[in-house]
């Protein structure tokens, strides 16, 4: 198998006949690639993931996973998959050690197998010393790293993440992004993972998609994405904010693009530094008092920011997922219980 | 690195996933001990408390011996205690059951059921590990149970051989194997444990009482007569209670042992199929 681990085309799901949660996804996932799937809440990332792992039946379109078809092939698809869901899943009331050995057992690794697989994975996510502990005893990064090892028993061809890191510490994202990495490099593993967090989808991923409103808006590698944005980040402010002066900013040379966000101007420049009291000397000829004025190089936060909207999102959750997310930081700080 | 473990047993799971349930019981013994007393407290109360048969027993103006007649043709046994406590078994199975479906739910709300169906497991296999553990729960603490009742004073039958016991754990198997099929249909789309609760509620006592467990239906109104007749209880109770009090009618005992098979069958199968198209939406 070369080429693509993951093809997607025209994956849809519409919710109770008329709530449409993923619209016609495209995409492909090059073998051996880190691919972050970003987006806001209710943009139908968990919804994309769901489907690919054959947990949710498409409405319409389809997808190969490994060479096989989810809807024709689930069982195949499953057995060269591996998944860490957002959810910490492991049972508490048994050991690491019995929790992997249950996940090999899922797949049907035979006995022998599994307990020689289970140590290698105790080692390679460092809780060898407390394999015999109760789950109900780890700290948040012990369960992620326990999940990981649980996602990795049938040795899958292509992982996916879902949240990997949310509501963990910064030392422990640290420590789950070099797994991550860990895998990519020693097995060639192919990586599909969502994410809030934008800087780790820079540092991590190779290439990122965003989706919102169920449909993919772009796709790319970080860097183009953010070169694709052509040029700085300028955001202004001035003292009599009803007047528009959206007009005035764009005759200024080197200014691409202008939009009037929250009271405030986003200004896409080239040359930020330079072109910056340019624009300035402009807004004073014609009588206006510039109050705040930043400048950012493009990160993935603006690339993101300029294809989903700033807003807050009034986004509907079901009561099922916010509870789920509730427990997932509750134990991802070291809490146990339900 | 995509040696594919493809398992040459279509049951690879089964048991796995049966073993973690019935581990969250025995390893935690408040749960373990309390699942036991509940039944006992039961036995005591309903079959000492309220003893039936010091009603005529110990009523002077009614002789001995047409007072042992009377507590005969009620209950088909002179003791209203050991009528009682094979009654009790079939109720600890009801109970225990019951709560199999909560499981599921608990299992939907955290995530675990999303991981496990994401694995190549069959999907009965998912429904049946919560069916089985649900079973093998109700039978050892149906077992120890009437082990209580055997040294608090159970009365043997005349026809009764260790061998029937076999008889009485197939019936008790065969309940418990279409209650807990039952309960846990009713579970299999729900994510809240609240809805789950009122439908347990709802319908155990009626489940019970509209039974022979502890009262002769003969001596039911007609309407509740009907309803105990479709009840599967009647027909568990009545055949452990052959085995274990009453001389043996070979006719009315393979009519509930085939009552029983057919019910257990029917909602398993039903349970299978449904889990087949309603784990995954």
């Amino acid at each position: 198998m070369t080429g693509e681990a993951l093809v997607v085309e025209g994956l849809t799901k519409v919710f109770n006949k008329n709530l449409v949660a993923v619209d016609h996804v495209n995409f492909t996932v090059k073998e051996g690639e880190i691919f972050g799937f970003l987006g806001p809440n209710g943009a139908g990332k968990t919804t994309t993931i769901n489907m690919l792992i054959t947990v949710l039946k498409p409405t319409g379109g389809n997808a190969i996973v490994c060479g096989f078809d989810i809807s024709k092939q689930p069982s195949e698809v499953r057995n060269c998959i591996g998944v860490v869901p957002q959810e910490y899943t492991a049972d508490e009331d048994l050991t690491g050690r019995e929790n992997i050995l249950l996940c090999a057992d899922l797949y049907g690794i035979p006995g022998e197998d599994s307990k020689k697989r289970a140590q290698e994975l105790l080692e390679l996510v460092e809780l060898t010393k407390f394999k015999d502990k109760q789950v109900t005893t780890y700290s948040g990064g012990m369960r992620r790293r326990l999940e990981l090892a649980c996602g990795l028993i049938n040795r899958p061809h292509v992982f996916f993440l879902d949240e990997p890191t949310l509501g963990l510490d910064v030392q422990t994202r640290a420590a789950t992004w070099n797994y991550i990495k860990l895998l990519k490099k020693e097995y060639g593993m192919t990586i599909f993972m969502t994410t809030h967090y934008l800087e780790e989808a820079d540092m991590l991923c190779d290439r990122v998609a965003i989706i919102d409103h169920g449909k993919i808006v772009t796709v790319g590698t970080p860097d183009a994405l953010k070169e694709g944005l052509g040029g700085d980040i300028m955001t202004l402010s001035i003292k009599d904010s009803d007047a528009d002066i959206s007009k005035i900013i764009e005759k200024v040379p080197r200014v691409k693009e202008v939009k009037k966000q929250d009271g405030a101007y986003r200004i896409k420049v080239e040359d930020g530094e330079e072109t910056a009291p340019t624009i300035i000397d402009a807004i004073r000829t014609e009588g206006h008092k510039v109050t705040r004025l930043s400048l950012t190089k493009p990160t993935l936060d603006e690339v993101y920011l300029e294809y989903t909207g700033k807003s807050m999102r009034e986004e509907e959750e079901s009561k099922e997922t916010l509870f789920r997310q509730r427990v997932t930081m509750r134990r991802a700080r070291g809490g146990g219980g339900h | 690195m995509t040696q594919n473990s493809n398992s040459k047993n279509p049951l690879h799971g089964l048991w796995a996933l049966t073993n973690r349930e019935l581990k969250k019981w025995y390893k935690n013994p408040y749960l373990f001990i309390l699942s036991i007393i509940q039944p006992l407290i039961w036995m005591g109360l309903f079959g000492r408390a309220m003893n039936l048969s010091a009603i005529f027993t110990n009523n002077p103006q009614i002789p001995q011996q047409f007072a042992q007649q009377i507590m005969r043709q009620t209950f088909g046994t002179a003791d209203y205690f050991s009528y009682m406590s094979v009654g009790i078994l079939s109720f600890v199975v009801l109970f225990t059951t019951m709560f199999s479906g909560m499981s599921i739910v608990w299992d939907r709300r955290l995530g675990f059921l999303n991981k496990v169906l994401s694995t190549p497991v069959a999907r009965g296999s998912i429904l049946m590990s919560k069916v089985l553990s649900a079973v093998i729960r109700s039978l050892l603490q149906a077992a120890i149970v009437l082990g209580f009742a055997f040294v608090l004073g159970l009365t043997l039958g005349p026809d009764f051989t260790p061998l029937n016991l076999l008889g009485v754990f197939g019936a008790l198997f065969l309940i418990s194997l279409g209650l807990s099929s039952i309960f846990i249909l009713i579970a299999i789309r729900s994510t809240r444990w609240e809805t789950q609760m009122a439908v347990m509620n709802l319908l155990n006592l009626p489940l019970l009482f509209a039974s022979n467990a502890l009262f002769p239906t003969s001596l039911m109104p007609d309407w509740l007569q009907a309803v105990a007749k479709v009840n599967p209880i009647t027909y568990a109770t009545d055949a452990t209670r052959q085995l274990i009090l009453y001389p043996i009618d070979m006719t009315t005992l393979i009519f509930d042992f085939t009552y029983l098979s057919v019910f257990a069958v029917v909602f398993t199968v039903i349970g299978i199929l449904l889990s087949w198209r309603y784990l995954s939406r």
